[in-house]
Parts: structure tokens; C-alpha cells; sequence
């Protein structure tokens, strides 16, 4: 159960780098008064983070753009989708993609 | 400056369901996702010759996938720390901007306490509370912090189990739980248009991202490619709104 000195300073090291983009916006833009337009466009950031971490997960391959490697994940991505336009639950959402990927991968 | 007063700090009226109950519970639905993937992350992480101690050091003092993941695969590759850390710099400097998309939701908040909603700020409860967000146009502090304590306990909870079993698992692929990620991405984008209610719009910036990521990441690697999509695809919203 030990920690060796190098991985401590990685956790350290590492931990600063993740809190500080986290918490500063939040502590200064909570106190100042955001401009306009600049709540317009923060207005698109949530839709653009899913969309661009999803498009990761599904059309690239190890950082390269390989959406071959992931024909199974895309067909997944289909079912799972329109769960989450009727259910409008994550969870159905996650399960019926879960479910449909293990099918797929047993039957192809 | 000019003033969005119907956002933000409006007049402290009570929130509805802001308990620390009503966080939890609305962290449920994330949860499959969370304990797949800290599971995964802890194999890796055990796999890569981590201690359980240093497992669970990182997920309580790091906490964020990606950044535990490259950890681990950094470390099995005998990379140098300062590398280790720059990379893992960039790899979550995406959540300035989710940092910044939720901070006009919330009544004003003490210093403490906009630290702690912060720092346990992830990609999947910020994809919670911006949902909430366009529902109710305002965040409560005490739901916040229920639904970042559970994603938080979940998540280590699920590091170390998976830390402990490292050494004998077999591929988690074959249970399908790699597909929780997408699965989670999807579930939180469909339910951000259902509740925005701008659909033909939204479904243009969620495209304009989709393509911005994959042309920049000919050109640059996959953390910065994210950054570039957001900054792209959101100007581009603002953009596109603005001519309607």
C-alpha cells in the first residue's frame, strides 16, 4: 500500500492542473456580471460539449479520424438515441445502447 | 457591460428542489456510467503498476477520467512528470468553458462555496445541471453538491473496486460497459434539445462540433480538437441565432 514519491507528485501535479480551469470561472464569473453576449454564446456550450465529446467517441479511433473501427458503436448510437427522444431518460438511454452493442457484437 | 438581469442573480425567490436529496437522485441516472468507466479506469490504472493507495489518491485528489486514464498510460510508458502534467493541463482545460456555462445559473455564491461546486465539476454533472438549468434557469447550491458528491463517491468507489480486481479481469468489452461513455453523451444531448426547445438550431451547432472535432483532429491531438470544436461550434450558434 505504499506511494512512491514520483506518482505522488503526478497526483499533485496533476490535481492542480484539473482544479484550477474547473473552479476559476465559476468563482469569477459567479461575481461579476457577464456581459450579453457573452451569455449567448456560453448559451451553445453545453449542446457543443456533448456533441463534440460523442463525435470523439464515435467517429475517431485512438486520436485518428477511423469511424470504420466503430461501425458497431455508430449502428448502437441509432437505437440509443431515439430511446432518449421518447423515454427522455438517461438511463433507458444508457441501457438500451448497452444492450443493443452486446447484440451487435454477438450477432455480427 | 451590458446585463442579463433575468438570469442571473435574480432576487434570492427559493429555488424548487433545491435540496441536497434532489441532487442525488438526479445523479441516478449517471451512475452505470460512472462505475463502468472508474471501474475501467482502475483496471488500467492497477494494470499500469499503480499501488491501491495511489488508485485511490488519484481518483479522490485528481477525479476526472480522462485525465487518470492518460495518467495510467503516461506512467506505463516511463513518460516524464512535467510531460505527464502538461498533457493532462490540456486534456481538461475544456472545463473553463464548462465552468463558465453554468457560473450565471447560480445565485451568487461565498468563495468557498463556488470552489466546491468547481471543483467536482465533470463532463456528465455539468450535462445534469445544464439540463436542470434550461428547465428551471437557475441552479440551487445544495442540489449542485448532492449531485457532485454522488457522481464523486461513485466514481472512487468504483476506481478502487476496480483496482482491486485489476489483476484479473477479463475485457470489459465483452459486457458492452466501454459503450456507457457514448451511451451517457448521447442521453445528455438528446435531453439538453428536448429542453431547450430550439431544435433546429441545436441540431446545427451539435453537427457543426461533430465535424469541427474530426477536421482538427487531422491537425492536432484529440483534447485540443475538443476545445477547438466547442469554441467553433458555440460561436457559430451565437452566430447563427443572431440571423434568425
Amino acid at each position: 500500500m505504499e506511494v512512491r514519491w514520483h506518482i505522488f507528485l503526478l497526483i499533485v501535479g496533476s490535481a492542480i492542473v484539473t482544479l484550477i480551469p474547473r473552479v476559476l470561472p465559476l468563482m469569477v464569473l459567479n461575481r461579476l456580471r457577464i456581459p450579453e453576449a457573452l451569455l449567448r454564446w456560453l448559451d451553445h456550450v453545453p449542446v457543443a460539449v456533448m456533441a463534440a465529446l460523442l463525435a470523439q467517441e464515435l467517429l475517431l479511433a485512438d486520436g485518428k479520424v477511423d469511424p470504420g473501427r466503430n461501425l458497431l458503436e455508430i449502428a448502437a448510437a441509432v437505437p440509443a438515441f431515439l430511446t432518449a427522444f421518447i423515454t427522455k431518460s438517461l438511463f433507458a438511454t444508457v441501457i438500451v445502447g448497452i444492450i443493443t452493442i452486446v447484440v451487435l457484437r454477438l450477432v455480427i | 457591460m451590458e446585463v442579463n438581469t433575468e438570469v442571473q442573480h435574480s432576487p434570492s425567490k427559493p429555488i424548487e428542489g433545491n435540496t441536497y436529496l434532489q441532487g442525488v437522485k438526479d445523479c441516478v441516472p449517471t451512475l452505470l456510467g460512472y462505475l463502468s468507466i472508474g471501474f475501467a479506469a482502475g483496471v488500467v490504472e492497477r494494470t499500469a503498476g499503480f499501488s491501491l493507495m495511489e488508485i485511490a489518491l488519484l481518483s479522490l485528489i485528481v477525479y476526472a477520467g480522462s485525465a487518470q486514464f492518460i495518467a495510467a498510460g503516461m506512467v506505463a510508458a516511463v513518460s516524464p512528470i512535467a510531460t505527464i502534467v502538461t498533457t493532462i493541463f490540456f486534456v481538461n482545460a475544456r472545463h473553463l468553458l464548462l465552468s463558465a456555462a453554468i457560473a450565471p445559473y447560480f445565485e451568487k455564491l461565498s468563495a468557498r462555496k463556488s470552489f466546491f461546486i468547481g471543483s467536482l465539476l465533470t463532463d456528465e454533472t455539468f450535462g445534469v445541471a445544464s439540463t436542470k438549468a434550461q428547465e428551471q434557469k437557475k441552479l440551487g447550491y445544495k442540489w449542485m453538491v448532492g449531485l457532485n458528491l454522488t457522481a464523486y463517491l461513485n466514481w472512487c468507489a468504483a476506481n478502487v473496486a476496480g483496482g482491486l480486481v485489476g489483476d484479473w479481469i477479463p475485457n470489459p468489452e465483452r459486457w458492452g460497459l466501454d459503450f456507457a461513455l457514448p451511451g451517457m453523451f448521447i442521453g445528455l444531448l438528446a435531453l439538453q434539445m428536448i429542453s431547450r426547445k430550439k431544435f433546429g438550431l441545436d441540431l446545427l451547432v451539435a453537427l457543426c462540433a461533430a465535424a469541427a472535432v474530426v477536421l482538427a483532429s487531422f491537425l492536432m491531438p484529440p483534447s485540443a480538437a475538443i476545445i477547438v470544436a466547442i469554441l467553433v461550434a458555440a460561436t457559430a450558434g451565437m452566430v447563427m441565432e443572431r440571423w434568425k
